[in-house]
Protein backbone atom coordinates (compact mmCIF):
# COMPACT_ATOMS: atom_id res chain seq x y z
CA UNK A 1 0.00 0.00 0.00
CA UNK A 2 0.94 3.42 -0.91
CA UNK A 3 1.40 6.05 1.62
CA UNK A 4 0.93 9.67 0.27
CA UNK A 5 3.85 12.03 1.68
CA UNK A 6 1.26 14.18 2.82
CA UNK A 7 -0.15 11.72 5.33
CA UNK A 8 3.66 10.56 6.20
CA UNK A 9 4.18 13.94 7.29
CA UNK A 10 1.05 13.77 9.52
CA UNK A 11 2.02 10.65 10.91
CA UNK A 12 5.37 11.75 11.86
CA UNK A 13 3.79 14.85 13.34
CA UNK A 14 1.70 13.18 15.57
CA UNK A 15 3.65 10.55 17.01
CA UNK A 16 6.36 13.19 17.44
CA UNK A 17 4.08 15.30 19.51
CA UNK A 18 2.90 12.28 21.55
CA UNK A 19 6.24 10.84 22.73
CA UNK A 20 6.74 14.50 23.50
CA UNK A 21 3.72 13.94 25.65
CA UNK A 22 5.09 10.74 27.08
CA UNK A 23 8.43 12.10 27.95
CA UNK A 24 7.93 13.15 31.65
CA UNK A 25 6.09 9.69 32.30
CA UNK A 26 9.30 8.04 30.13
CA UNK A 27 11.99 10.02 32.05
CA UNK A 28 10.11 8.89 35.61
CA UNK A 29 10.14 5.46 34.42
CA UNK A 30 13.98 5.65 32.93
CA UNK A 31 15.10 7.27 36.41
CA UNK A 32 14.07 5.15 39.06
CA UNK A 33 16.31 2.49 37.39
CA UNK A 34 19.51 4.76 37.41
CA UNK A 35 21.57 4.79 40.50
CA UNK A 36 21.07 7.98 42.93
CA UNK A 37 24.33 10.07 41.82
CA UNK A 38 23.06 9.49 38.14
CA UNK A 39 19.37 11.03 38.42
CA UNK A 40 19.79 14.57 37.89
CA UNK A 41 23.54 14.68 36.15
CA UNK A 42 22.00 11.72 33.22
CA UNK A 43 19.28 12.93 31.46
CA UNK A 44 18.93 10.91 28.85
CA UNK A 45 16.15 8.45 28.88
CA UNK A 46 18.29 5.62 28.48
CA UNK A 47 20.52 4.61 31.74
CA UNK A 48 23.77 4.88 31.39
CA UNK A 49 23.71 2.16 34.39
CA UNK A 50 20.95 0.63 35.46
CA UNK A 51 20.49 -0.32 39.39
CA UNK A 52 17.69 -2.13 41.28
CA UNK A 53 18.62 -0.43 44.62
CA UNK A 54 16.15 2.26 44.12
CA UNK A 55 13.37 0.02 44.40
CA UNK A 56 14.60 -2.16 46.82
CA UNK A 57 14.99 0.83 49.35
CA UNK A 58 11.79 2.07 48.32
CA UNK A 59 9.83 -0.85 48.86
CA UNK A 60 11.36 -2.05 52.50
CA UNK A 61 9.06 1.04 53.23
CA UNK A 62 9.09 4.66 55.71
CA UNK A 63 8.44 4.95 59.18
CA UNK A 64 8.10 1.55 60.13
CA UNK A 65 5.60 0.64 57.23
CA UNK A 66 6.46 -1.53 54.29
CA UNK A 67 5.54 -0.18 50.93
CA UNK A 68 3.66 -3.23 50.30
CA UNK A 69 1.18 -2.60 52.87
CA UNK A 70 0.50 0.70 50.86
CA UNK A 71 -0.49 -1.16 48.39
CA UNK A 72 -2.28 -3.67 49.91
CA UNK A 73 -4.45 -0.40 51.54
CA UNK A 74 -4.97 0.95 48.11
CA UNK A 75 -6.12 -1.89 47.08
CA UNK A 76 -8.74 -2.86 49.79
CA UNK A 77 -10.33 0.33 49.33
CA UNK A 78 -10.22 0.73 45.64
CA UNK A 79 -11.84 -2.92 45.09
CA UNK A 80 -14.41 -1.77 47.96
CA UNK A 81 -15.03 1.45 46.52
CA UNK A 82 -15.83 -0.34 42.86
CA UNK A 83 -17.99 -2.95 43.88
CA UNK A 84 -19.96 -0.16 45.92
CA UNK A 85 -20.42 2.00 42.86
CA UNK A 86 -21.38 -1.00 39.91
CA UNK A 87 -23.67 -2.22 42.81
CA UNK A 88 -25.72 0.84 44.13
CA UNK A 89 -25.30 2.88 40.85
CA UNK A 90 -26.99 0.42 38.72
CA UNK A 91 -29.75 0.23 41.48
CA UNK A 92 -30.50 3.46 40.70
CA UNK A 93 -29.56 3.31 37.10
CA UNK A 94 -32.34 0.78 36.53
CA UNK A 95 -35.44 3.22 38.43
CA UNK A 96 -34.71 5.94 36.10
CA UNK A 97 -33.45 4.36 33.15
CA UNK A 98 -36.29 1.70 33.36
CA UNK A 99 -39.15 2.37 35.58
CA UNK A 100 -41.96 4.62 35.82
CA UNK A 101 -42.98 6.32 39.44
CA UNK A 102 -43.99 9.62 40.56
CA UNK A 103 -41.30 12.51 41.11
CA UNK A 104 -38.81 10.60 38.42
CA UNK A 105 -38.35 13.93 36.90
CA UNK A 106 -37.45 15.92 40.03
CA UNK A 107 -35.44 13.11 41.27
CA UNK A 108 -33.31 13.04 37.98
CA UNK A 109 -32.94 16.43 38.17
CA UNK A 110 -31.66 16.48 41.84
CA UNK A 111 -29.24 13.57 40.92
CA UNK A 112 -27.72 15.90 37.40
CA UNK A 113 -27.16 18.78 39.95
CA UNK A 114 -25.51 16.46 42.07
CA UNK A 115 -23.13 15.71 39.60
CA UNK A 116 -22.07 19.45 39.42
CA UNK A 117 -21.90 20.26 43.31
CA UNK A 118 -18.47 20.70 44.15
CA UNK A 119 -17.83 18.69 46.98
CA UNK A 120 -15.99 21.18 48.78
CA UNK A 121 -19.09 21.92 49.82
CA UNK A 122 -20.25 19.02 52.10
CA UNK A 123 -16.81 17.86 52.97
CA UNK A 124 -16.96 19.81 56.62
CA UNK A 125 -19.91 18.58 57.66
CA UNK A 126 -18.84 14.81 56.47
CA UNK A 127 -15.61 15.40 58.26
CA UNK A 128 -17.33 16.41 61.63
CA UNK A 129 -19.93 13.10 60.88
CA UNK A 130 -16.91 10.70 60.43
CA UNK A 131 -15.72 11.88 63.46
CA UNK A 132 -18.72 11.88 65.46
CA UNK A 133 -18.87 7.82 64.51
CA UNK A 134 -15.62 7.42 65.86
CA UNK A 135 -14.64 6.49 62.27
CA UNK A 136 -11.64 8.82 61.44
CA UNK A 137 -9.05 6.51 60.82
CA UNK A 138 -10.68 4.02 59.55
CA UNK A 139 -11.85 2.87 55.69
CA UNK A 140 -15.35 3.73 56.30
CA UNK A 141 -15.19 7.48 55.37
CA UNK A 142 -13.55 6.46 52.19
CA UNK A 143 -15.43 3.36 51.07
CA UNK A 144 -19.06 3.91 52.71
CA UNK A 145 -20.17 6.57 50.69
CA UNK A 146 -19.60 4.38 47.28
CA UNK A 147 -21.94 2.01 49.00
CA UNK A 148 -24.92 4.69 48.67
CA UNK A 149 -23.67 5.64 45.64
CA UNK A 150 -22.93 9.35 45.83
CA UNK A 151 -20.84 9.33 42.57
CA UNK A 152 -23.69 10.19 41.26
CA UNK A 153 -21.97 10.19 37.84
CA UNK A 154 -22.03 6.50 37.03
CA UNK A 155 -25.87 6.66 37.52
CA UNK A 156 -26.48 8.89 34.64
CA UNK A 157 -23.73 6.92 33.04
CA UNK A 158 -25.36 3.59 33.42
CA UNK A 159 -28.71 5.57 32.71
CA UNK A 160 -27.62 6.36 29.49
CA UNK A 161 -26.32 2.88 28.50
CA UNK A 162 -29.89 1.15 30.16
CA UNK A 163 -31.55 3.85 27.81
CA UNK A 164 -30.53 2.24 24.88
CA UNK A 165 -30.92 -1.35 25.72
CA UNK A 166 -34.73 -3.18 23.47
CA UNK A 167 -37.14 -2.76 25.66
CA UNK A 168 -38.88 -5.43 24.35
CA UNK A 169 -36.88 -7.77 26.26
CA UNK A 170 -38.33 -6.61 29.85
CA UNK A 171 -41.21 -7.75 28.56
CA UNK A 172 -40.71 -10.83 27.69
CA UNK A 173 -39.13 -11.72 30.38
CA UNK A 174 -42.29 -10.13 32.10
CA UNK A 175 -44.54 -12.20 30.42
CA UNK A 176 -42.23 -14.89 31.46
CA UNK A 177 -43.22 -14.36 35.10
CA UNK A 178 -39.93 -12.24 36.06
CA UNK A 179 -40.21 -9.29 38.57
CA UNK A 180 -38.35 -6.33 38.11
CA UNK A 181 -35.74 -7.45 40.87
CA UNK A 182 -35.02 -10.50 38.45
CA UNK A 183 -35.39 -8.41 35.49
CA UNK A 184 -32.39 -6.02 36.95
CA UNK A 185 -30.19 -8.81 37.61
CA UNK A 186 -30.82 -11.25 35.06
CA UNK A 187 -31.24 -9.06 31.96
CA UNK A 188 -30.30 -5.32 32.61
CA UNK A 189 -27.22 -6.00 34.09
CA UNK A 190 -25.58 -8.64 32.07
CA UNK A 191 -25.91 -6.45 29.18
CA UNK A 192 -24.91 -3.50 31.00
CA UNK A 193 -21.86 -4.53 30.94
CA UNK A 194 -20.04 -2.31 28.91
CA UNK A 195 -21.35 0.78 31.44
CA UNK A 196 -20.92 -1.60 34.22
CA UNK A 197 -17.00 -1.99 33.30
CA UNK A 198 -16.74 1.50 32.65
CA UNK A 199 -17.79 2.33 36.06
CA UNK A 200 -15.27 -0.10 37.88
CA UNK A 201 -12.15 1.07 35.85
CA UNK A 202 -12.90 4.73 36.61
CA UNK A 203 -13.53 3.83 39.84
CA UNK A 204 -10.65 1.76 40.60
CA UNK A 205 -8.24 4.27 38.80
CA UNK A 206 -9.89 7.38 40.62
CA UNK A 207 -10.09 6.10 44.26
CA UNK A 208 -6.33 4.68 43.90
CA UNK A 209 -5.37 8.28 43.10
CA UNK A 210 -7.54 9.50 45.96
CA UNK A 211 -5.11 11.54 47.61
CA UNK A 212 -7.48 14.66 49.18
CA UNK A 213 -9.64 11.42 51.27
CA UNK A 214 -6.86 9.91 52.56
CA UNK A 215 -4.98 12.70 53.65
CA UNK A 216 -8.33 13.90 55.50
CA UNK A 217 -9.76 10.26 57.43
CA UNK A 218 -6.35 8.40 57.44
CA UNK A 219 -3.64 9.28 60.43
CA UNK A 220 -1.84 6.28 61.32
CA UNK A 221 1.15 5.39 58.24
CA UNK A 222 -0.28 1.42 58.99
CA UNK A 223 -3.54 2.37 57.49
CA UNK A 224 -1.72 4.96 54.66
CA UNK A 225 -2.77 4.49 51.06
CA UNK A 226 -0.16 4.45 47.93
CA UNK A 227 -0.61 8.37 47.72
CA UNK A 228 0.07 9.34 51.07
CA UNK A 229 2.87 6.70 51.15
CA UNK A 230 4.39 8.57 48.68
CA UNK A 231 4.25 11.54 50.23
CA UNK A 232 5.49 10.06 53.56
CA UNK A 233 8.68 9.59 51.74
CA UNK A 234 8.34 12.85 50.31
CA UNK A 235 8.28 14.82 53.23
CA UNK A 236 10.89 12.90 55.26
CA UNK A 237 14.09 11.92 52.66
CA UNK A 238 14.17 15.80 51.77
CA UNK A 239 16.36 15.61 48.46
CA UNK A 240 18.49 12.84 49.55
CA UNK A 241 16.16 9.68 48.71
CA UNK A 242 14.77 10.88 45.47
CA UNK A 243 15.63 7.09 43.44
CA UNK A 244 13.09 5.50 45.65
CA UNK A 245 10.63 8.02 45.82
CA UNK A 246 10.88 7.84 42.09
CA UNK A 247 11.06 4.08 41.80
CA UNK A 248 7.76 3.72 44.44
CA UNK A 249 5.72 6.82 41.98
CA UNK A 250 6.84 4.53 39.00
CA UNK A 251 5.35 1.38 40.50
CA UNK A 252 2.50 2.96 41.79
CA UNK A 253 1.35 3.69 38.17
CA UNK A 254 1.45 0.15 37.07
CA UNK A 255 -2.36 -1.15 38.14
CA UNK A 256 -3.62 2.36 36.04
CA UNK A 257 -1.80 1.15 33.14
CA UNK A 258 -2.41 -2.60 33.46
CA UNK A 259 -5.63 -1.66 33.70
CA UNK A 260 -5.46 0.89 31.22
CA UNK A 261 -3.77 -1.52 28.31
CA UNK A 262 -5.83 -4.33 28.77
CA UNK A 263 -9.41 -1.72 28.75
CA UNK A 264 -8.74 0.52 26.43
CA UNK A 265 -11.90 0.19 24.32
CA UNK A 266 -14.01 0.76 27.11
CA UNK A 267 -11.87 3.70 28.28
CA UNK A 268 -12.54 5.58 24.55
CA UNK A 269 -15.84 4.59 24.27
CA UNK A 270 -16.95 5.55 28.04
CA UNK A 271 -15.41 9.27 27.70
CA UNK A 272 -16.69 9.66 24.50
CA UNK A 273 -20.59 8.52 24.90
CA UNK A 274 -20.61 10.10 28.83
CA UNK A 275 -17.66 12.48 28.77
CA UNK A 276 -16.00 11.26 31.64
CA UNK A 277 -13.38 14.12 32.63
CA UNK A 278 -10.44 11.71 33.27
CA UNK B 1 -45.38 -9.32 40.87
CA UNK B 2 -46.48 -5.80 38.95
CA UNK B 3 -50.52 -5.53 38.06
CA UNK B 4 -50.19 -1.69 37.04
CA UNK B 5 -52.04 -2.22 34.80
CA UNK B 6 -55.21 -2.81 35.85
CA UNK B 7 -54.84 -1.28 38.96
CA UNK B 8 -54.30 1.92 37.09
CA UNK B 9 -57.84 1.23 35.32
CA UNK B 10 -60.07 0.75 38.47
CA UNK B 11 -62.08 4.01 39.62
CA UNK B 12 -61.37 4.81 42.85
CA UNK B 13 -63.52 6.08 45.83
CA UNK B 14 -61.41 9.30 46.10
CA UNK B 15 -60.63 7.96 49.55
CA UNK B 16 -57.10 9.09 50.78
CA UNK B 17 -55.67 6.06 52.07
CA UNK B 18 -57.17 4.38 48.89
CA UNK B 19 -54.71 7.11 47.04
CA UNK B 20 -52.06 6.59 49.62
CA UNK B 21 -52.31 2.72 48.58
CA UNK B 22 -52.49 3.26 45.24
CA UNK B 23 -49.16 5.79 45.01
CA UNK B 24 -47.05 3.03 46.88
CA UNK B 25 -48.18 0.07 44.93
CA UNK B 26 -47.39 2.13 41.76
CA UNK B 27 -43.77 3.18 43.21
CA UNK B 28 -42.38 0.74 45.58
CA UNK B 29 -40.25 -1.23 43.33
CA UNK B 30 -38.87 1.98 42.09
CA UNK B 31 -38.18 3.70 45.26
CA UNK B 32 -36.69 0.13 46.51
CA UNK B 33 -34.31 0.10 44.17
CA UNK B 34 -33.45 3.82 45.06
CA UNK B 35 -32.65 3.53 48.21
CA UNK B 36 -29.01 3.55 48.61
CA UNK B 37 -28.96 6.60 46.88
CA UNK B 38 -31.87 8.29 48.86
CA UNK B 39 -29.98 7.29 52.02
CA UNK B 40 -26.29 8.34 50.53
CA UNK B 41 -28.37 11.86 48.80
CA UNK B 42 -29.89 12.73 52.52
CA UNK B 43 -26.77 11.43 54.77
CA UNK B 44 -24.04 12.92 52.37
CA UNK B 45 -25.05 15.79 50.51
CA UNK B 46 -28.58 17.52 51.69
CA UNK B 47 -27.80 16.92 55.07
CA UNK B 48 -24.60 18.09 54.61
CA UNK B 49 -25.14 21.00 52.80
CA UNK B 50 -27.47 22.28 55.14
CA UNK B 51 -24.90 21.97 58.23
CA UNK B 52 -22.40 23.18 56.62
CA UNK B 53 -24.49 26.54 55.42
CA UNK B 54 -25.29 26.74 59.10
CA UNK B 55 -21.53 26.63 59.78
CA UNK B 56 -20.50 29.28 57.57
CA UNK B 57 -22.62 31.66 60.08
CA UNK B 58 -20.42 30.47 63.05
CA UNK B 59 -17.01 29.99 64.50
CA UNK B 60 -16.61 26.53 65.08
CA UNK B 61 -13.13 25.41 66.15
CA UNK B 62 -14.55 21.24 66.54
CA UNK B 63 -13.83 21.55 69.95
CA UNK B 64 -16.34 23.99 71.34
CA UNK B 65 -19.82 24.16 69.92
CA UNK B 66 -20.51 26.41 66.63
CA UNK B 67 -21.44 29.90 68.11
CA UNK B 68 -23.55 31.91 65.47
CA UNK B 69 -21.57 35.15 64.62
CA UNK B 70 -23.87 35.74 61.44
CA UNK B 71 -22.25 36.63 58.36
CA UNK B 72 -19.03 37.64 59.94
CA UNK B 73 -17.00 34.66 58.19
CA UNK B 74 -18.08 36.36 54.39
CA UNK B 75 -17.18 39.82 55.67
CA UNK B 76 -13.44 38.38 57.33
CA UNK B 77 -12.64 37.03 53.91
CA UNK B 78 -13.22 39.89 51.50
CA UNK B 79 -11.75 42.46 53.79
CA UNK B 80 -9.34 41.24 56.15
CA UNK B 81 -8.13 37.82 54.62
CA UNK B 82 -5.36 38.69 52.37
CA UNK B 83 -4.44 35.38 51.67
CA UNK B 84 -8.09 34.54 50.61
CA UNK B 85 -7.55 37.23 47.92
CA UNK B 86 -4.51 35.43 47.10
CA UNK B 87 -6.14 32.07 46.97
CA UNK B 88 -8.99 33.40 45.01
CA UNK B 89 -6.64 35.03 42.23
CA UNK B 90 -4.63 32.13 42.22
CA UNK B 91 -7.52 30.00 41.47
CA UNK B 92 -9.23 32.02 38.82
CA UNK B 93 -6.12 33.15 37.47
CA UNK B 94 -5.35 29.30 36.89
CA UNK B 95 -9.12 28.55 35.59
CA UNK B 96 -8.68 31.42 32.65
CA UNK B 97 -5.83 30.21 31.89
CA UNK B 98 -5.33 26.60 31.65
CA UNK B 99 -9.17 25.52 30.51
CA UNK B 100 -8.80 28.05 27.46
CA UNK B 101 -5.26 26.68 26.66
CA UNK B 102 -6.30 23.13 27.62
CA UNK B 103 -9.34 22.74 25.18
CA UNK B 104 -7.41 24.66 22.32
CA UNK B 105 -4.72 22.36 22.21
CA UNK B 106 -7.08 19.30 22.58
CA UNK B 107 -9.50 20.53 19.73
CA UNK B 108 -5.95 20.98 17.50
CA UNK B 109 -4.60 17.69 18.20
CA UNK B 110 -8.30 16.40 17.65
CA UNK B 111 -8.59 17.85 14.26
CA UNK B 112 -5.32 16.85 13.15
CA UNK B 113 -6.26 13.52 14.12
CA UNK B 114 -9.62 13.12 12.15
CA UNK B 115 -8.05 12.99 8.62
CA UNK B 116 -8.62 9.39 8.08
CA UNK B 117 -5.22 8.16 9.42
CA UNK B 118 -4.40 4.66 10.51
CA UNK B 119 -3.64 3.94 13.87
CA UNK B 120 -5.91 6.39 15.24
CA UNK B 121 -6.65 4.14 18.72
CA UNK B 122 -2.69 4.17 18.76
CA UNK B 123 -2.60 7.59 18.81
CA UNK B 124 -5.99 8.14 21.30
CA UNK B 125 -3.85 5.76 23.97
CA UNK B 126 -0.94 7.96 23.36
CA UNK B 127 -2.26 11.32 23.76
CA UNK B 128 -4.39 9.66 26.95
CA UNK B 129 -2.08 8.35 29.17
CA UNK B 130 -1.08 11.46 30.55
CA UNK B 131 -4.81 12.09 31.73
CA UNK B 132 -5.56 8.69 33.08
CA UNK B 133 -2.34 8.89 35.30
CA UNK B 134 -2.35 12.88 35.62
CA UNK B 135 -4.55 12.83 38.74
CA UNK B 136 -1.67 10.94 41.23
CA UNK B 137 1.05 12.17 43.35
CA UNK B 138 3.48 10.58 41.45
CA UNK B 139 2.85 12.08 38.47
CA UNK B 140 2.80 15.41 40.19
CA UNK B 141 6.64 14.62 42.13
CA UNK B 142 7.54 14.05 38.60
CA UNK B 143 6.88 17.39 37.82
CA UNK B 144 8.15 19.09 40.55
CA UNK B 145 11.69 17.81 40.01
CA UNK B 146 11.18 17.70 36.03
CA UNK B 147 10.60 21.57 36.26
CA UNK B 148 13.10 21.95 39.25
CA UNK B 149 15.70 23.68 39.66
CA UNK B 150 18.10 21.52 38.58
CA UNK B 151 15.33 19.65 36.69
CA UNK B 152 15.56 18.20 33.14
CA UNK B 153 13.83 21.02 31.62
CA UNK B 154 16.43 23.65 32.77
CA UNK B 155 19.36 21.14 31.92
CA UNK B 156 17.94 20.84 28.50
CA UNK B 157 17.39 24.52 28.19
CA UNK B 158 21.21 25.32 29.06
CA UNK B 159 22.14 22.26 27.05
CA UNK B 160 20.64 23.30 23.98
CA UNK B 161 20.35 26.52 24.05
CA UNK B 162 22.47 28.00 26.88
CA UNK B 163 19.97 29.54 28.61
CA UNK B 164 19.44 30.01 32.67
CA UNK B 165 16.15 29.34 33.55
CA UNK B 166 14.66 29.98 36.56
CA UNK B 167 13.69 27.18 39.05
CA UNK B 168 9.97 27.28 38.01
CA UNK B 169 8.25 25.59 41.11
CA UNK B 170 10.42 28.17 43.46
CA UNK B 171 9.76 31.14 41.54
CA UNK B 172 6.58 32.79 42.62
CA UNK B 173 6.07 34.10 38.93
CA UNK B 174 6.39 30.96 37.71
CA UNK B 175 5.32 28.46 40.28
CA UNK B 176 1.46 28.37 39.05
CA UNK B 177 2.42 27.94 35.27
CA UNK B 178 4.08 25.21 36.48
CA UNK B 179 0.66 23.72 37.53
CA UNK B 180 -0.90 25.07 34.87
CA UNK B 181 1.23 23.55 32.30
CA UNK B 182 0.35 19.60 34.16
CA UNK B 183 -3.30 20.89 33.59
CA UNK B 184 -2.65 21.49 30.10
CA UNK B 185 -0.36 18.00 29.52
CA UNK B 186 -3.87 16.37 30.25
CA UNK B 187 -6.18 17.60 27.64
CA UNK B 188 -6.76 13.72 26.48
CA UNK B 189 -10.07 13.04 27.59
CA UNK B 190 -11.47 16.60 26.33
CA UNK B 191 -9.32 15.52 23.30
CA UNK B 192 -10.88 12.27 23.11
CA UNK B 193 -14.87 13.83 23.35
CA UNK B 194 -13.82 16.04 21.00
CA UNK B 195 -13.07 13.46 18.16
CA UNK B 196 -16.01 11.74 18.97
CA UNK B 197 -17.32 14.86 18.21
CA UNK B 198 -15.63 16.13 15.41
CA UNK B 199 -16.63 11.97 13.68
CA UNK B 200 -20.82 13.46 13.88
CA UNK B 201 -19.89 15.67 11.42
CA UNK B 202 -21.34 15.00 8.01
CA UNK B 203 -18.50 15.08 5.39
CA UNK B 204 -21.13 16.08 2.62
CA UNK B 205 -20.60 19.95 4.24
CA UNK B 206 -16.83 19.91 3.95
CA UNK B 207 -17.18 18.40 0.13
CA UNK B 208 -19.88 20.86 -0.46
CA UNK B 209 -18.01 23.48 0.92
CA UNK B 210 -15.18 22.60 -1.04
CA UNK B 211 -16.90 22.99 -4.04
CA UNK B 212 -18.04 26.29 -3.36
CA UNK B 213 -14.07 26.85 -3.17
CA UNK B 214 -13.69 27.14 0.57
CA UNK B 215 -10.42 26.10 2.05
CA UNK B 216 -9.61 24.15 5.14
CA UNK B 217 -8.90 26.59 7.25
CA UNK B 218 -12.12 28.82 6.27
CA UNK B 219 -14.21 25.17 6.45
CA UNK B 220 -12.87 25.04 10.09
CA UNK B 221 -14.55 28.15 11.30
CA UNK B 222 -17.03 27.93 9.50
CA UNK B 223 -18.32 24.68 9.63
CA UNK B 224 -16.29 22.29 12.09
CA UNK B 225 -16.06 25.25 15.00
CA UNK B 226 -20.09 25.83 14.70
CA UNK B 227 -21.13 22.21 14.23
CA UNK B 228 -18.50 21.08 17.29
CA UNK B 229 -20.08 24.11 18.90
CA UNK B 230 -21.87 22.27 21.64
CA UNK B 231 -19.17 19.57 22.41
CA UNK B 232 -17.07 22.68 23.13
CA UNK B 233 -19.99 23.60 25.17
CA UNK B 234 -19.88 20.40 27.33
CA UNK B 235 -16.12 20.02 27.99
CA UNK B 236 -15.66 23.93 28.98
CA UNK B 237 -18.27 23.59 31.39
CA UNK B 238 -16.87 20.07 32.83
CA UNK B 239 -13.36 21.50 32.87
CA UNK B 240 -14.54 25.00 34.49
CA UNK B 241 -15.88 22.74 37.18
CA UNK B 242 -13.17 20.69 37.51
CA UNK B 243 -10.73 23.56 37.34
CA UNK B 244 -11.82 25.19 39.93
CA UNK B 245 -11.51 22.39 42.66
CA UNK B 246 -7.83 21.24 41.74
CA UNK B 247 -6.08 20.34 44.46
CA UNK B 248 -3.46 17.33 44.69
CA UNK B 249 -0.72 18.87 42.07
CA UNK B 250 -0.80 22.38 44.04
CA UNK B 251 -0.64 20.42 47.48
CA UNK B 252 2.19 18.00 46.56
CA UNK B 253 4.11 20.47 44.01
CA UNK B 254 3.85 23.74 46.52
CA UNK B 255 5.25 21.22 49.35
CA UNK B 256 1.33 21.76 51.07
CA UNK B 257 1.79 25.33 51.73
CA UNK B 258 0.54 26.62 48.40
CA UNK B 259 3.97 28.41 48.35
CA UNK B 260 6.41 30.13 47.35
CA UNK B 261 4.72 33.18 48.42
CA UNK B 262 1.23 31.79 48.43
CA UNK B 263 1.61 32.13 44.37
CA UNK B 264 -0.41 28.67 43.84
CA UNK B 265 -2.63 28.74 46.90
CA UNK B 266 -5.08 27.17 45.37
CA UNK B 267 -8.46 28.01 46.94
CA UNK B 268 -9.32 24.14 47.70
CA UNK B 269 -5.62 24.28 49.09
CA UNK B 270 -6.03 27.11 51.41
CA UNK B 271 -9.75 25.82 52.60
CA UNK B 272 -7.90 22.60 53.63
CA UNK B 273 -5.28 24.56 55.40
CA UNK B 274 -8.08 26.22 57.73
CA UNK B 275 -10.64 23.48 58.00
CA UNK B 276 -7.86 20.91 59.23
CA UNK B 277 -5.39 22.77 59.44
CA UNK B 278 -6.30 25.47 61.88
CA UNK B 279 -9.56 23.98 62.44
CA UNK B 280 -11.59 27.18 61.56
CA UNK B 281 -14.24 24.94 60.21
CA UNK B 282 -16.96 28.30 60.30
CA UNK B 283 -14.62 29.81 58.12
CA UNK B 284 -13.98 26.93 55.64
CA UNK B 285 -17.70 26.28 55.33
CA UNK B 286 -18.02 29.72 54.35
CA UNK B 287 -15.18 29.51 51.75
CA UNK B 288 -17.09 26.59 50.61
CA UNK B 289 -20.21 28.41 49.99
CA UNK B 290 -18.54 31.20 48.08
CA UNK B 291 -16.79 28.52 45.85
CA UNK B 292 -20.03 27.32 45.25
CA UNK B 293 -21.45 30.87 44.03
CA UNK B 294 -17.93 31.32 41.66
CA UNK B 295 -18.59 28.04 40.35
CA UNK B 296 -22.53 28.67 39.65
CA UNK B 297 -21.78 32.21 38.35
CA UNK B 298 -19.20 30.59 35.79
CA UNK B 299 -21.31 28.01 34.45
CA UNK B 300 -24.34 30.32 34.48
CA UNK B 301 -22.10 32.61 32.05
CA UNK B 302 -21.45 29.73 29.92
CA UNK B 303 -25.02 28.98 30.14
CA UNK B 304 -26.79 32.28 29.30
CA UNK B 305 -24.18 33.18 26.81
CA UNK B 306 -24.30 29.77 24.84
CA UNK B 307 -27.24 30.86 22.68
CA UNK B 308 -24.55 33.20 20.67
CA UNK B 309 -22.29 30.90 20.07
CA UNK B 310 -23.94 27.24 20.59
CA UNK B 311 -25.36 25.97 17.76
CA UNK B 312 -27.74 22.85 17.75
CA UNK B 313 -28.00 20.81 14.63
CA UNK B 314 -31.77 21.03 14.79
CA UNK B 315 -31.65 25.07 15.08
CA UNK B 316 -31.65 25.42 18.67
CA UNK B 317 -34.57 23.23 21.10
Amino acid sequence: MQISPRKLSMHLVILALGLFMLYPILWLISSSFKPSGMIFTDTSLWPKAVTLSNYVQGWAGIAGTRFSSFFVNSFIIALACVAGNVLTCSLAAYAFGRLDFSLKKIWFAVMMVTIMLPHHVTIIPQYILFKHLNWINTYYPLTIPKWLSTDAFFIFLMVQFIRGLPRELDESATIDGCGQIQIYWRIVLPLAMPALITTAIFTFIWTWDDFFGALLYLNSANLYTVPLGLRLFMDSTGDSAWGPLLAMSALSLVPSMIIFFSCQKYFVEGISTSGIKG
Amino acid sequence: MERNGTAVLVRDSGSFSHTLKKLWRRNRVAYLFLLPWFAGLLVFTIGPMMTSFYYSLTRFDLMTPPRYIGLQNYLTMFTADPRYIASLKVTITYVLVSVPLKLTIALLIAALMNRGLRGLAFYRTLYYLPTLLGGSVAIAVMWRKIFGNSGVLNQFLADAFGIQAPNWVADPSYALYSIVALSVWQFGSSMIIFLAGLKQIPQDYYEASQVDGARKLRQFFSITLPLLSPVIFFNLVIQLIGSFQSFTQAFIISGGQGGPMDSTLFYTLYLYMKGFGFYEMGYASAMAWVLLVIIGVFTAIIFGTSKYWVHYGDGGK
